[in-house]
This record gives structure tokens, sequence and C-alpha cells, in this order.
């Protein structure tokens, strides 16, 4: 038991509105230039339904909606996820991804986050799950 | 070819060393839409360390023989175990392990472990991943 934190609690939950843009942006930070995430010829040519958002962009913007609460609550000892569905970024009107982080399981110190990570009704992250180390117990609704 | 099934157990030569950059970082927190509050924040957001992954992969594909080919690999899982966060200053490397190659079917997963380890040689952060290799058709 950690005061002020239980399960189901939501710990941050957003809509992001992904364009080719944030793809463009993503390929520059990170060094994946990869041409299935800017090229609709070349992912049409490898059997993709169209140009893909990375898999490490959707992964990045999960965690980072919560990590507001994440700072304020202690430190991030682990993260993982499964790439279970790919994000298609349309050319025109991109793509929508939905996050939500609630609290999964708190035991001594620690407490697991379950994201749910989806787009167009789709789970895009499957067990995507942050274990956080608590060195300050709160109000979880901060 | 398939993925060579030798390859499990190899450990590559780390890579580097990065030096991690304020600017980086913040170009990085862009990226992946770090709220403002967070941001400038000093630490690097938790998908940084897929840089430095990345780099120590570069040693894999490089290698001869393993029958992996980026064009024919997607990325199944991925995780990170933190010892701390990354911070702009930090001279990082990069270790590549690869723990196993599974077939399944034609085609192969491959779990390997980057570990990421800063200028004293204290482990930063341990990356896992596992990529889906198709055959070569």
């Amino acid at each position: 038991m950690i005061a002020g934190i239980a399960v189901g609690d939501v710990v941050g939950e957003r809509e992001v509105h992904l364009s080719r843009e944030n793809l463009v942006r993503y390929a520059g930070a990170s060094g994946d230039f990869n041409p299935i995430h800017y090229r609709d010829d070349v992912a049409a040519r490898v059997g993709l339904p169209g140009v893909l958002a990375h898999g490490m962009l959707t992964m990045g913007i999960a965690i980072e909606t919560v990590a507001g609460w994440i700072a304020d609550h202690g430190e991030l000892v682990e993260y993982g996820v499964r790439f279970t569905r790919p994000v298609v970024v349309d050319p025109d009107n991109g793509a929508v991804v939905v996050v939500r982080g609630v609290v999964g399981a708190v035991d001594e110190g620690a407490v697991r986050i379950d994201l749910t990570v989806t787009s167009d009704g789709v789970t895009v992250l499957g067990k995507a799950q942050a274990r956080v180390r608590v060195t300050e117990p709160g109000d979880s609704n901060a | 070819m398939a993925v060579n099934p030798d390859l499990a157990g190899r450990v590559f030569d780390p890579v580097g060393p990065y030096e991690v950059g304020r600017e980086k970082i913040r170009e990085f927190e862009r990226a992946v839409l770090a709220e403002g509050s967070r941001e400038g924040a000093g630490i690097a957001p938790a998908t940084f360390p897929i840089v430095l992954q990345d780099l120590a992969l570069q040693a894999l594909l490089a290698a001869p023989d393993t029958g992996i080919a980026l064009e024919r690999t997607v990325h199944a899982e991925q995780r990170f175990a933190y010892e701390r966060g990354i911070v702009a200053g930090d001279l990082l490397t990069a270790q590549l392990s690869v723990d196993a190659v599974r077939t399944v079917g034609a085609n192969a997963l491959v779990t390997s472990s980057t570990v990421i380890r800063d200028a004293e040689g204290q482990t930063v952060i341990t990356a896992t991943s596992v990529l889906l290799v198709g055959a070569e058709s």
C-alpha cells in the first residue's frame, strides 16, 4: 500500500494528432530514416497499408503522457511495450493516437502503470507498462 | 538465408562514446511531444536510449552471415530498464549481445540486450529488443 495511490487511478491521458511532419521530426531526432516512415511508394512496395509512424515514436508519446506524474511521484525503473499494430499516418488527415495511463498494481514502494494506446479504435501498443519506484507518495490526482 | 542460429550468445564490442547533447535532448523531447512542464527538466525522455541501441545495432547489421537485413525486419518488442536517467553531458557506450534466436516458421525472433554505460563504466540503462526477421524471399 502507498498513501494516495490506488489501483485504477488515472495518471495521465491525452489524444495526439500525428501528421507526416511529426514523423519527419521524429526521424531527425532519433536517426531512424527508414523510408516506410515517409515514402508512400516504398510503404506500398513492401505491402504496408501506408506510411507508418515509427513504433518508437508511439512508445515515446505514450510514456510522455504520464511522465509528469512519474516525476512527481518517483523514478521510472522500467518501461516496455509490444508493437502490436501499426499506426498508418494519412498524408492529409494524419492519425489520432489515444493514450491513457492507469495504476495497474501497487506493491512495496513501487507502482505499475498500464498504458492503453489506441489508434482508430485499435490497440497499437500491447502490454505497455511502466514500473515506477515511488519516493513521493501524495495526491494521485495532481 | 535464414537468421543464423549461431548468432545467439554473440557479444559485440561496445560502440561510442556518444556525447549526449542538451539540444539533442530538446529536439527529442519535441519529437515525442513531451509535455511543456517536463520539457527542459534536464533528463532525457524515457525512450531516448533507443538512439544508443540503434548505434549498437549497427554492429549486428554490419556483421557478415547473420541473415538479418533491416528491410525484412519488424520491431516486435522494446523494453528499457533504468538505473538512472540520461542527462546532457553523459558520454555513453552501448554494447549489444544477442540473447536468443527463435525460429517461427520461416521467420525468426531475435532478442538482444544493449547495455548502455557511462564514462565510469556504470550501467545507465539496459535496452532489450525483439526483432521479427523475415526470411529472404
